[in-house]
């Protein structure tokens, strides 16, 4: 039998939402086919594959085991989110660029979790890359193209931020 | 060994043509050749340019089956057997179809019609009938408001099953043929069986100086791609389907949907639309693409079926677990005398791809080294598990993997190095197989230099400290194969172009891009022949309504094929345009160049000049609308017996690997620390999606070898047999970043006279020697061979303490370093 509804609000992408949600409604759902925001990927529906992360307030989340009533009140970042103005994101640049995306479900998760660390680490290591990847599965490319994107966008991100 | 003669009764299985050979269609043969660059030097080709769908891939905008959602749309969910073997005695859907929200109920009644890929072994329908054969089969199928719904209905089906015998390996299957797992099978529970034999192996193998012979284990494992499967079908109201499906194979989805559902195939279209990884999984129709058109055929609504990650596992069609004898023989000088291979193949509860499967077991082991005689037996049987099927390498990763360590213990016993031994025995270029197999473009040495090179080999190879090793191994694959998999003479690939006076040119095709860039690779060829600039060019794929048939993304035949389709269709309007400019400018069409957005003369670029744009509009005003069809068709190709067109491919691409491996020697743990893969793409049309590919491969290859099992659990208190063991991706190990070894990725271009601009295959060739190159690595390490996968660290330990490794790896570095003495 239909469950009760309740409103959700929170910050998508820098706009105000509302949407009805079910307290079984996961933020993967809601985002997804209340919202229209189809860029996060469902691969596993239970928190293996990554393929849903999305940005909560600066931590990356799997969106497909948060449920959406836990987000009220948040600021969620999707990869609908991420370029400004129609540009796109270095690391979204960096990624196209240098063949990174082959088959591009697990990209918008890849893109969350790297963008997550170079927000919190404009100049990290290889391992360092590699541990902020970990909980998102790519099956195309061995991952390798997918590291030198992300060293590519830190490179880019500290020279348009003046940094070293 | 006795060898044991081939089962009478073998299924007669035609190995299909319907017209003679004679009649084939040849693609044109212009004086310039294929490989050449319309203008001397490559503006687009060989660039380090993006896909052209990258961007709506990393900005979250490209669409994928699950993506699509539609004005009414239901939601479908299928009831799937709890038994392994069960006879359907009763379905009752009456509660279910009480519920609130359910739309319709569907069972095998209402899908009669038998399917198969392989027009010959029709064995599959979209929802039992009479019988589930593996635990997953799909028996019914409900339409709801919601998924949830559908859920919540499914368990409201009440099946009444008689179980029955489980077969679940391959010793079960073929000791109780009266358990017959598929009642189509002609004889028990045999699949398919193949024996062909090239030359004399036995009297080669007896005046051999040394024969080795081993017993080899290749478990099964699955694609795993991110997306699931997921198909959204509209029955309109005029009588026409749509369905929209992450398939790699539109056009034969297209053929079977309208068998199965009873319609003319020109009132069904199939659209793939992006789709999220695939490697062979997508490559055959599923329960879905039926169930949700039949389900839409009813309602008179859309209907979306999204299968579970768990579904995913149980729809499978993977590698195929095989178990593999050689004997392979060699003289003293390291020359190859005879081969000599026994296999057994699991084939789960269909045929799928598995005719084909069992004939590549054998036939694509016969390059890239000579061998004098060559004889293969082959068995694929049915068990009461999901079914197998292609996946990237198909049928031939398993027997390459046997082989290719078979090859590094003979090395071993006449003291060659493995490289020296593979080195000495190269088919060589423009040549033929023992098995009939044309060899075009070989570049199988430099791929062994490159990685003998760029690994430091010789410092490694038996001088690196106990623990850490390095292994060799080669291999071959195909680029496309020769036949279409319904007999039929029409073009395997075709191109429509249009070239619009805006200046953009539109290339429609059949072809399916799954992730390797195919799509791109015409928007290249486009480029490249009409001096265009990317963003200028369109490519309308894989919409059978829109674009003209190409058979589908596998056996890694895109590039060659549809490549070759679009180079024909792009030189025809150069040719167009060049003759209406050089009679404008009153000099040879040979003269004039299109390059990087320019139309001019070789003679004088700077006066006889125009924009691309013009120069279209300038050929549109003297010849009408511009527009061109390309097509391709493989030569006659193949050896001349029964199923000797298997195999057979136009083009054959070659590939070396170097592993390192660190062993862990109180856990068994095997880190490959890097692998060095060299691949012979014959020309790389983009190389960064070339080495997309070799390393996606080397990773997937790593994978097999050291961590993916799917396997199935025996009966246990709560449960029968047939179980997945983890269908998850938890469960099911698939690396993660940190676990995927280092790749370097090492192009050689051998360019071939007949692959567009000398493109071959990269998809699926360098997957095959990462899984022997680690075992022969591991056995450099720790003195211990890994026959059987997964190398896992149970698996390593127990071979570390079955004899003295220790011994034996001090034994393997002995002959060769005597010989560095002398």
């Amino acid at each position: 039998m239909p469950a009760t509804s309740f409103i959700l609000r929170l910050s998508v992408n820098g706009d105000p939402r509302e949407c009805a949600v079910t307290p079984g409604t996961t933020l993967l759902e809601a985002l997804r086919y209340e919202m229209g925001l189809t860029g996060s990927k469902q691969g596993c529906d239970k928190g293996d594959c990554g393929a849903c992360t999305v940005v909560m307030d600066g931590q990356p989340v799997l969106a497909c085991i948060t449920l959406a009533m836990a987000c009220e009140g948040r600021a969620v970042t999707t990869i609908e989110g991420l370029a400004r103005h129609g540009v796109p994101h270095e690391v979204q640049d960096a990624l196209d660029q240098s063949g990174g995306a082959q088959c591009g479900f697990c990209t918008p998760g890849i893109l969350m979790s790297a963008w997550a660390l170079l927000e919190r680490n404009r100049n990290p290591s290889r391992d360092e890359i590699a541990q902020a990847l970990s909980g998102n599965l790519c099956r195309c490319t061995g991952y390798t193209k997918i590291f030198e994107a992300v060293e590519q966008a830190a490179l880019r991100m500290r020279a348009a931020r003046g940094e070293r | 060994m006795s060898q044991e003669k081939p089962r009478s009764g073998t299924p007669a299985i035609p190995t299909g043509r319907a017209m003679p050979r004679e009649d084939r269609l040849s693609p044109p043969n212009w004086p310039e050749g294929r490989a050449a660059a319309p203008n001397g030097t490559f503006s687009t080709i060989g660039k380090r340019n993006r896909k052209v769908e990258g961007l709506a891939k990393v900005t979250g905008r490209a669409i994928y089956a699950d993506d699509i959602t539609l004005p009414r749309m239901l939601h479908a969910k299928l009831k799937r057997s709890i038994h392994a073997h069960a006879r359907i005695l009763s379905i009752d859907a009456t509660e279910a179809l009480a519920m609130p929200g359910v739309h319709a109920v569907i069972t095998g009644k209402d899908l009669p019609a038998w399917f198969g890929i392989i027009p010959w072994t029709e064995d599959e329908q979209a929802l039992c009938e009479e019988k589930a054969r593996y635990v997953g089969d799909a028996i019914a199928a409900v339409a709801a408001d919601s998924e949830r719904i559908a859920e919540e209905a499914l368990a409201k089906i009440r099946v009444e099953y008689e179980v029955l015998p489980a077969v679940t390996d391959i010793d079960t299957a073929l000791s109780h043929p009266e358990w017959k797992v598929n009642e189509k099978a002609a004889e028990g529970n045999i699949s398919k069986q193949v024996f062909l034999e090239f030359g004399d192996v036995e009297g080669q193998l007896a005046a051999s100086d040394a024969v080795v012979e081993g017993d080899y284990w290749y478990e099964g494992s699955t694609h795993a791609p991110i997306e699931p499967h997921c198909c959204v079908a509209e029955f309109d109201a005029t009588g026409f389907l749509t369905v929209w499906s992450s398939t790699q194979v539109a056009h034969y989805l297209h053929r079977d949907l309208a068998k199965v559902l009873g319609l003319p195939t020109q009132r069904v279209r199939v659209i793939q639309p992006v789709v999220g990884g695939a490697f062979g999984g997508k490559s055959e129709p599923f329960s879905l693409e039926f169930c949700s058109a039949k389900l839409s055929m009813i309602t008179g609504r859309p209907v979306k079926i999204l299968y579970t990650r768990e579904e995913v596992f149980y729809a499978h069609r993977g590698r195929h677990p095989m178990r593999m004898h050689y004997r392979t023989g060699i003289r003293r000088d390291g020359t190859l005398t005879g081969v000599d291979a026994k296999i057994a193949i699991d084939g789960g509860a269909y045929s799928s791809f598995g005719l084909v499967t069992t004939y590549y077991s054998g036939q694509l082991l016969t390059a890239p080294y000579t061998m004098p005689a060559y004889r293969f037996d082959s068995t694929r049987v049915f068990t009461n598990k999901p079914c197998c099927g292609p996946k990237r390498g198909h049928g031939s990763v398993q027997p390459r993997f046997a082989f290719e360590c078979q090859l590094d213990k003979l090395a071993e016993k006449i003291a060659m190095d493995p490289i020296e031994l593979r080195r000495k025995n190269f088919i060589g270029e423009h040549t033929r197989t023992v098995n009939g197999m044309r060899i075009t473009s070989n570049g199988f040495l430099q791929c062994l230099d490159e990685v003998e090179r760029a690994a430091g080999w010789s410092g490694k190879f038996r001088k690196l400290p106990y623990g850490r090793g390095v292994g060799v191994a080669g291999s071959m694959y195909i680029s496309g194969t020769n036949y279409c998999i319904y007999p039929n003479e029409m073009p395997q690939a075709a191109v429509h172009l249009r070239l619009d006076r805006s200046g953009r040119a539109t290339v429609m095709c059949g072809i399916s891009d799954i992730g390797q860039g195919a799509d791109s690779v015409l928007a290249y060829i486009v480029c490249e022949e009409l001096g265009l600039e990317l963003r200028d060019v369109r490519v309308v794929a894989a919409d059978t309504d829109l674009t003209p048939v190409d058979l589908g993304s596998y056996s890694s035949r895109e590039t060659f094929m549809c490549g070759n389709a679009c180079l024909d269709a792009a030189r025809k309007l150069r040719h167009d345009i060049a003759r209406v400019l050089a009679d404008a400018w009153g000099c040879e069409p040979a003269q004039v160049t299109l390059a990087g957005g320019i139309a001019c003369s070789t003679r004088d670029p700077q006066r006889e000049c125009m924009s691309v744009k013009d120069a279209f509009q300038r050929a549109e005003a003297k010849l009408g609308t511009l527009g061109s069809v390309g097509w391709y068709q493989t030569p006659k190709l193949g050896g001349d017996y029964r199923g000797g067109t298997i195999g057979a491919s136009p083009a054959y691409s070659f590939t070396a690997h170097v592993a390192e491996v660190d062993c862990d020697l109180e856990t068994g743990f095997v880190r490959v620390k890097k692998l060095w893969v060299a691949h012979d793409c014959g020309r790389a049309l983009n190389p960064v999606t070339v080495e997309g590919q070799m390393e996606g491969s080397a990773y997937m290859g790593a994978a097999e070898a050291l961590l993916e099992t799917q396997d199935f659990k025996p009966a246990a208190q709560y449960h029968g047999p047939g179980l997945h063991h983890g269908p998850s991706l938890l469960d099911y190990r698939i690396p993660t970043s940190l676990d995927t070894p280092e790749f370097e990725s090492l192009i050689v271009e051998s360019i071939d006279p007949e692959g567009p601009y000398g493109a071959k295959e990269a998809g699926e060739g360098p997957l095959h020697p990462s899984v022997p190159a680690i075992a022969n690595a591991i056995h450099d390490a720790l003195g211990i061979r890994c026959d059987r996968l997964p190398f896992s660290p149970p698996a390593v330990l127990k071979l570390l303490r079955a004899g003295d490794a220790r011994a034996e790896w001090e034994r393997a570095r002995r002959p060769l370093a005597a010989a560095g003495a002398r």
